[in-house]
């Protein structure tokens, strides 16, 4: 672990802020998976919360077998899958309505968003049906509509729970190569300047260089960046665990809350 | 008013995430069709010859690689992980069952291509010196590697059942007077029957779906393997290799065909674990039922 590893050459405060290239370094690696997780969880998480609220609140019957299942396949999908959707959908927009569309930034966040959603959804849905009766009566004996029950008493009250469903899922999109792999991640592309741009990823990164690495520098920076990506990831999982843990606890110990 | 519009919004939502599910199948469909309106095209795609500057693109000895990767990996993980969850579950001595368990649950978080990168680091050059045959880059290397990935699926579904049974028919068990042991053995393995078949289901279907791992210490030889030595290519670093070295038009019809194959598989195995009364999500969804 140098400075040179992060930042190659370049100073860091000029990589930071962006006025300078990095050429050999990890940090537009870092910074590209950042982003990816950013722009996938701007689309994700809205989908996948809202989907989940109704397949928990409102779908009944066989309108929520048929969501749950159509949930369920999603969640089966290996990634490769979602990456060669992605590129499908590049060729097919090609042939059709823009024939320069190319993989790019957006597409990687679209392809990751729509692997992470099942996580969402189910995590979603599980918090709201898990909640005891004691607390999902509060609403309708005040009064409340349906939609005021579940904005005021039930999503406070499973808040801690789907949060850390989404800070989960955050960590798979930061893992998830596959997709990437099929969709716009490259191995030598700096900072993305806009969604169109191409763009550097930490576990790209390590699949690249494990298998063309040629020299000794290089080999150190995928042990860099493997070891970033584990600590993100470990990071993530372990305040997710976290919170289920203090979650339990609250359930076990404090029924008489709301 | 506003209630209704919300209801509206919150099902259109839901029915974009089917949409795309349906889109994903629809494109699969879309571009590998050409393959099934041309006589002579289905026939190339399912044959065992892969040779694009001789115009054969087989797939098969893709989708056998698939299956030899996938099942000699459960084989290893499946009593493994039996093995894991037992322990946890009564046989440990206190205070190590949960660690062992958090360890398990950790192990999910590892992203899949740092199992590849130290796998190609450890295990590749242990097999290149211990055999005299091959690279290194081989189908027992992949598998292992493979077995270590899905244990934690594995055990985290057996996990969910055993203590559901557990709660069910444990005070009963020992009532009886039953061991620890005995009470695995005779009472909550054979109870939870439904439970060990999702649980290996589930591990096999996240070995067919995983792409690093055999991406990256396979080995990619486009033939059917005939020892465990063999370096061999999934169906899944198929695709990845194919549109990674931008090959001709034909080419990327087989990857459809390759990608619509492993949407099949995994459709089939996820109607199982629902007829079997399983949920898909639960594998990694975390312990949301809070009660």
């Amino acid at each position: 672990m140098s400075y040179a590893l992060f930042f190659g050459d370049t100073p860091w405060l000029a990589a930071l802020t962006g006025s300078q290239p990095v050429f050999d370094g990890i940090y537009p690696a870092i910074a590209g998976t950042l982003i990816l997780i950013v722009c996938s969880s701007l689309i994700a998480i809205p989908l996948g919360v809202s989907c989940g609220i109704y397949l928990a609140e409102y779908a009944q019957g066989r309108l929520k077998s048929f969501f749950s299942s159509m949930v369920d396949l999603l969640s089966g999908m290996p990634s490769i899958v979602m990456g060669l959707f992605g590129f499908a959908l590049i060729l097919f927009l090609r042939r059709t309505l823009f024939c320069n569309a190319n993989t790019s930034l957006l597409l990687s966040s679209a392809c990751i968003a729509l692997l992470i959603l099942p996580y969402l959804i189910r995590t979603t849905q599980l918090a709201l049906e898990g909640l005891p009766d004691s607390v999902r009566l509060v609403g309708p004996s005040l009064g409340f509509t349906r939609w005021q029950n579940i904005l005021h008493v039930l999503l406070p009250a499973s808040g801690t729970a789907v949060f850390s469903g989404i800070v989960l899922s955050i960590g798979r999109a930061a893992e998830d190569t596959a997709v990437i792999m099929l969709t716009g991640v490259v191995a030598n592309a700096g900072i993305p300047r806009g969604l169109s741009d191409k763009f550097e990823a930490l576990p790209f990164t390590i699949f690249y260089l494990t298998a063309e690495h040629r020299n000794a520098f290089e080999l150190q920076k995928a042990f860099g960046s493997a070891l970033i990506l584990l600590i993100l990831t470990g990071t993530l999982f372990s305040l997710s665990f976290y919170i289920q843990r203090r979650l339990k606890h609250y359930w076990k110990n404090g029924t008489d809350h709301a | 008013m506003i209630e209704k519009w919300i209801e509206t919004f919150l099902l259109a939502s839901a029915l974009v995430c089917a949409l795309c599910v349906m889109a994903v199948f629809g494109f699969l469909v879309y571009f590998s069709l050409p393959l099934f309106l041309d006589a002579g095209g289905l026939a190339g795609i399912f044959s065992c010859i892969w040779k694009p500057f001789m115009g054969r693109y087989g797939i098969l000895s893709m989708a056998a690689g698939t299956f030899c990767l996938a099942l000699p990996a459960l084989f290893i993980a499946y009593p493994l992980a039996i093995g894991v969850s037992c322990f946890a579950h009564g046989l440990a001595p206190p205070g190590i069952a949960k660690p062992v368990l958090a360890i398990v649950y950790f192990m999910t978080s590892i992203p899949t291509v740092i199992y590849g990168f130290v796998s190609v680091f450890i295990l590749v050059p242990l097999f290149r010196h211990s055999f005299d045959y091959g690279t290194g880059f081989c189908l027992m290397a992949a598998a292992i590697t493979l077995a270590i990935l899905i244990v934690p699926t594995i055990v985290i579904a057996l996990e969910a059942d055993l203590g559901r049974k557990s709660d069910e028919v444990g005070m009963a068990a020992r009532s009886l007077g039953l061991t620890h042991a005995q009470e695995l053995l005779w009472v909550l393995l054979p109870c939870s029957g439904r439970g060990l078949v999702i649980a290996a289901i589930l591990g096999f279907g996240r070995a067919v779906g995983d792409t690093l791992v055999a991406l990256m210490v396979a080995g990619n030889a486009t033939v059917i393997p005939h020892s465990l030595l063999d370096s061999i290519r999934t169906l899944t670093a198929h695709i990845a290799l194919v549109v990674a070295t931008d090959s001709q038009d034909q080419a990327y019809y087989s990857i459809f065909a390759a990608g619509l194959l492993l949407f099949l598989i995994m459709a089939g195995l996820t109607a199982i674990i629902r007829y079997l009364g399983g949920w898909v999500s639960r594998e990694r969804g975390g312990t949301g039922r809070a009660v």
